[in-house]
């Protein structure tokens, strides 16, 4: 009986999780009538792809799928590569000015992401960065790298000072025992990290916006957001069927490490 | 809303001074001109591209590159294009927009650039909803009007049959009493006369309060500009929350809607009448199940018919390096013919004389011959020409309203703070 109701609340919140991405799919299959129905359906009636070729016809979705893909992973690769030392050296090292440093990463997130706008996008144009996809991508590591940061430095502290001692009485030098010994344990963070700093490049807009106003390097949002139209009325049939194509993309990444994170999550919780 | 506006005041300062260099066109040879539309409807950026690509074939030394834009967010990322330097040469977008940026000296003042023949064509009131002036006290005019909206009436004409109501014409529209009578005899049972979206509630009301001569904004001799809240204003007001509350012929909660949310209600008879933009026939074309017959109805009589008109426009860019191209291109894209299509595409009313002429535009299906004759009822809203309008509606008269049509607040309320509250907006704009 324990082991059924386990089961059922289990399944119960796969439904929950799948909700939104099963309606989405619903959606986009939906003709116009049956998207405009006071009874909304699970099944489509009379299922259409009508909606796919519209929004492919319409817009750019390959192309500024292709872009936001580009921005996304290099903004997670290089925000994990910033990151991971000054974790380290934030977990390992206590003095003042780490001390300092880390309450100086807690409060920037505090400060809305609007107000660095401004001096981002006057760096940016100096070094002739703006309507280019490495300026994005520096702006995407900007407002990642903290939160990355103090999650790195989180999975380094849970990582044994004991191993490393353990390593330098074996022989191994710092860099050694960091490749050999940290880095590994670490991995889990890393894939974690990654995974946060992918969606969070991937789903942004706002400074889109603001950076690219050349429609040949429009990313995904950019080109999402085209089949709304005045006074909020929104193309339903057509954004679905794009928005579902948008999704494929995390659904893959996460496909393809979540094997890694979720050996990772359970040997936390091991140590722990 | 409020991060839209902290971006573009921010972005306001961000960097004076920075735009970039571009090299300037040699006189006689092709230049490439970006035109940033704002269609968005299927068949609107199919007769965007193909007027584009018309253009292009005709004029190999004027190339347009043609740019999908967003209403979502065209002004907040015209902002930052504008003070970048680097703005697409022609722009797309509605007339209400245009006043703060010819204020900021974005926009060219196209005023005696006009080719005669497209200034002719467009009659004087639509070229009113252009003209703002400078920031130094002259008046210029900052696009070229070409799709406009009217507030109509779509109705479920089996219902309206069955009611036995009199489906009236341009000649002969309702009155605003005929309208709350006919939504009485509407209502039964499941069924309530009117449906009237009112998430953004501004617009509409002062739009339609023109037909009682309610203009919310009076401006003295000395150029100071104050809110009135007189019997006029307050007509629109009373009746359509009359019809909420004391008639019970407008379902209240649809209230909360935008404009096009309540059309499942409507195919499905919950409501008979839904008060919308013209534009919105295309979506009840679309949407609306098999059988479904409807009608529109003209705008409504009070004094008289005369509502607030806001039209799309196309400008030039104060920093395009091709202003005279960019108003060829305009003047072609915009010319009778190709008005007829754009019309057609965004299912909204042309400005052009010749476009509202063509049999195309006059048809009995779909409403079009209704539609193209409201245009006769458009007025320049005065509220469009209020400097801290914006600030008004979005702070002062968006939650007065919302708490009116709720029947939290009375109709004497709402006249003391759209006045007292509003006339402290207005005071640091008047200054």
């Amino acid at each position: 009986m324990g082991k059924a109701l386990r089961y059922l609340a289990l399944a119960c919140y796969i439904v929950f999780l799948a909700f939104p991405l099963v309606w989405l799919l619903s959606t986009a299959l939906k003709t116009p009538q049956e998207l405009a129905s006071l009874h909304p359906t699970w099944i489509p009636r009379a299922p259409t792809l009508t909606n796919f070729t519209d929004a492919f016809g319409e817009q750019d979705l390959v192309g500024s799928g292709m872009r936001s893909l580009v921005v996304a992973v290099a903004s997670s690769v290089l925000t994990v590569i910033l990151a991971m030392p000054a974790a380290y050296a934030l977990a390992r090292y206590r003095s003042l000015v780490n001390r300092i440093a880390i309450g100086w990463v807690l409060v920037s997130q505090v400060f809305p992401f609007i107000l660095i706008i401004i001096p981002l996008f006057m760096v940016l144009r100096r070094l002739d960065l703006v309507n280019t996809l490495p300026g994005l991508t520096v702006v995407h590591v900007t407002f990642t790298l903290p939160f990355a940061l103090w999650m790195l430095q989180g999975y380094v502290r849970a990582v044994p000072r004991e191993l490393e001692e353990a390593a330098a009485v074996d022989g191994a030098g710092r860099i050694r025992s960091l490749v050999s010994v940290v880095a590994p344990l670490l991995a889990p963070g890393v894939v974690a990290t990654l995974l946060f700093a992918f969606i969070s490049s991937w789903n942004e807009f706002l400074f889109a916006l603001i950076v690219l106003k050349d429609p040949d390097v429009a990313t995904l949002p950019l080109t999402l957001v085209k089949f709304t139209g005045a006074e909020g009325v929104v193309r339903l049939g057509p954004l679905a069927a794009a928005s579902l194509l948008a999704t494929i993309p995390s659904l893959l990444f996460f496909a393809v490490i979540q094997r890694r994170l979720k050996s990772g999550l359970m040997a936390g919780a091991v140590k722990g | 809303m409020r991060m839209r506006t902290a971006l573009a005041a921010s972005l306001l300062v961000l960097v004076a001074g920075c735009a970039s260099e571009s090299p300037a066109a040699t006189p006689d040879g092709p230049v490439t001109i970006k035109f940033q539309s704002l269609a968005w409807q299927k068949e609107s950026i199919a007769a965007n591209k193909e007027l584009v690509a018309e253009w292009n074939k005709a004029n190999p030394k004027i190339q347009v590159e043609y740019i999908q834009g967003s209403w979502d967010n065209v002004n907040d990322q015209l902002v930052t294009s504008f003070e970048a330097g680097d703005p697409p040469d022609v722009i797309h977008d509605d007339s209400p927009a245009l006043s703060g940026f010819a204020n900021r000296g974005y926009l060219m003042d196209i005023k005696d650039k006009i080719p005669a023949e497209l200034k002719s064509d467009i009659p004087q009131p639509a070229w009113d909803t252009v003209t703002f002036g400078d920031g130094k006290g002259a008046q210029g005019v900052y696009g070229v009007p070409f799709l406009q909206e009217s507030q109509v009436t779509i109705a479920n004409k089996k219902l309206l049959e069955a009611a036995d109501v009199r489906i009236p014409t341009p000649d002969s529209p309702w009155t605003w009493d005929e309208f709350a009578e006919i939504s009485k005899k509407l209502t039964k049972g499941d069924t309530y006369g009117v449906a009237w979206p009112m998430k953004s509630p501004v617009n509409k009301v002062l739009n339609l309060s023109l037909n009682f001569g309610g203009t919310f904004f009076q401006t003295d001799a000395a150029g100071k500009t104050t809110v009135k809240v007189g019997t006029e204003e307050r007509e629109v007001l009373q009746r359509v929350h009359d019809q909420l509350y004391k008639d019970k012929s407008a379902d209240p909660s649809a209230l909360g809607m935008g404009s096009a949310d309540p059309l499942p209600g409507f195919y499905a008879g919950k409501y008979a009448m839904l008060p919308a933009g013209v534009y919105l026939r295309q979506q009840v074309v679309e949407q609306a199940p098999d059988g479904f017959e409807w009608v529109t109805i003209p705008p409504l009589k009070g004094v008289s018919s005369e509502q607030g008109a806001v039209s799309q426009t196309l400008s030039v860019a104060a920093d395009s390096k091709y202003p005279e191209q960019s108003l060829k291109f305009i003047s072609f894209f915009l010319n009778g013919s190709n008005q007829v299509k754009l019309a057609k595409g965004d299912w909204l009313l042309p400005t052009s004389v010749k476009a509202a002429a063509d049999p195309a535009m006059t048809v009995e299906e779909n409403g079009w011959n209704v539609a193209t004759a409201s245009v006769k009822n458009l007025v320049v809203a005065p509220f469009l020409k209020v400097n801290g309008f914006d600030e008004w509606k979005s702070k002062v008269a968006t939650p007065t309203l919302q708490q009116y049509f709720a029947n939290k607040i009375t109709i004497d309320d709402v006249a003391k703070k759209l006045v007292d509250e509003g006339n402290q907006v207005l005071e640091r704009y008047n200054q």
